[in-house]
């Protein structure tokens, strides 16, 4: 009798339940992918010169990783262990791919600007990463929340490198400029008071130096994820 | 039934089924898709000729203002003799990046389209296609040269694979315009264009490089002067 009350409960757990909610919000702040986790390094510090790459990306690796974790968690008990890793390879290949075609179909400027970036999702760890550490141990819903809690872990931090990176390296927000034209000889705004941009926050290095901020910052704020 | 999830054979069996399922989808994505993508080369195609002309468009008026502008197209080769053997169909879907790519053709046995057409202001120009290599991949582009056979009128340059922010600026007027005006003679015969570090791009035969985009840059100098040297054969022929 009592089996059967607890299973009933178990398939009555809200689809919103504070666990639930969790899983989302966690990877935000407290368990995000890049700061706390350190995964995902490689593409932050590629895509984020301009923010409107930074956003597509965002998109991108949000598409792969809901579906992933979705599928992966609805094939978790037919897997076969020792292939696991090689199947979850598969299956960000394939959606990788398939976004990749769609952008070159549907959004063919979008897929000039992220170029080479849409395939290297598929060397993304945070991906690999929830795979083999949640959606191999979880039902899909829950799988699925935390592929969107993570990727928009992802999102957040690389937006807000490309937005440093694009104003302080270019001058221009989402490719909007905003201190004047810096044209040689014919130089407005800022620029004819004699403001140059920052190159060295173009080069990728500079992206590491500003996650690294970031998690100075946050870990000052919330002594509790600084490692002993 | 009750499989034995670790055995070989169950492991085979699905691995060779997800597999074959994947292959499956994505081979019909492709193919689905194909014609749409080849549609959208076409017009990028056309939208960087434009472009190198001085003239902007964009995927929906960019197959209209073409037709408008441009009018023959012909291939010459390496010598610098037109070749009548090749219609237009053949000279718009010529692949200079694959012919640059290919080694088993000797330079000299290289063959390149040439685009007539009139700019808004109605000058004649003579749009030339180039391809080489940048850091990652390749390059390539049109270059406008107006009919005194010398001047630059417009540059349009694209890539594939170059960093954002860095090499993929070469696509961007900031460097593309720089080329308008330069000449490509000095004192009757042909005169590289340089690309420079120095920030002496404003002097004559000489454009201002991408920081942190070198070896796109120097790519993109290379395959500038190289193709135009070949088109430059075919210009001192009919002048």
């Amino acid at each position: 009798m009592s089996e059967v009350v607890e299973k009933t409960k178990i398939i009555e757990e809200p689809l919103f339940s504070k666990k639930n909610r969790k899983l989302v919000t966690e990877p935000l702040s407290d368990n995000n992918p890049i700061t706390v986790q350190v995964l995902g390094i490689c593409s932050a510090l590629a895509i984020t010169v301009q923010v409107e790459q930074a956003f597509w990306m965002g998109i991108a690796v949000l598409f792969v990783l809901m579906i992933g974790n979705l599928a992966i968690s609805l094939l978790r008990n037919l897997i076969p262990s020792r292939v696991r890793i090689i199947i979850q390879l598969v299956v960000v290949a394939f959606l990788v791919i398939v976004v990749d075609q769609l952008l070159q179909a549907f959004v063919p400027d979008v897929s000039e600007k992220l170029s080479v970036f849409v395939g290297l999702i598929i060397t993304n760890c945070i991906i690999m990463g929830r795979f083999e550490a949640f959606a191999m141990g979880n039902k899909p819903w829950p799988s699925l929340l935390d592929g969107l809690g993570n990727a928009l872990g992802y999102a957040w931090i690389i937006m807000v490198v490309a937005l440093v990176r694009e104003v302080l390296g270019s001058g221009k927000i989402w490719g909007a400029s905003l201190f004047g034209s810096n044209i040689v000889g014919e130089e407005t705004g800022l620029y004819a008071m004699g403001y140059m941009n920052n190159n060295m926050m173009i080069l990728p290095p500079m992206a590491l130096i500003i996650v690294g901020v970031i998690i100075w910052i946050q870990r000052t704020m919330r002594k509790e994820l600084i490692e002993e | 039934m009750k499989f034995n999830k670790d055995s070989n054979s169950y492991t085979f069996i699905f691995s060779i089924i997800i597999v074959l399922i994947v292959g499956v989808i994505l081979t019909s994505v492709t193919l689905a898709l194909a014609d749409k993508k080849a549609y959208n080369v076409k017009v990028k195609k056309m939208i960087n000729i434009l472009s190198a002309m001085g003239i902007d468009s964009d995927r929906q008026n960019g197959e209209e203002l073409y037709s408008k502008h441009i009018g023959d197209i012909y291939m010459i080769d390496s010598h610098g003799n037109r070749l009548d053997e090749y219609n237009e169909d053949f000279a718009f879907n010529f692949d200079v990046l694959k012919q640059n790519r290919d080694k088993t053709v000797a330079e000299a046995d290289r063959i390149f389209p040439i685009f007539e057409g009139e700019n808004e202001s109605g000058e004649k120009v003579y749009i030339l296609s180039m391809a080489g290599n940048g850091l990652w991949g390749p390059v390539w582009g049109f270059v406008a040269l107006a009919d005194d056979f010398e001047t630059i009128k417009g540059a349009s340059f694209d890539h594939s694979g170059e960093t954002p922010g860095l090499g993929a600026e070469i696509a961007t007027p900031m460097f593309e315009d720089q080329y308008i005006d330069e000449k490509i003679t000095k004192d009757g015969s042909f005169h590289n264009i340089e690309v420079v570090k120095d920030g002496t791009g404003k002097d004559a035969y000489k454009v201002d490089g991408i920081t942190g985009g070198t070896v796109t840059s120097k790519g993109v100098e290379k395959m500038v002067n190289g193709t135009l040297e070949i088109y430059y054969n075919y210009f001192t022929n009919i002048k």
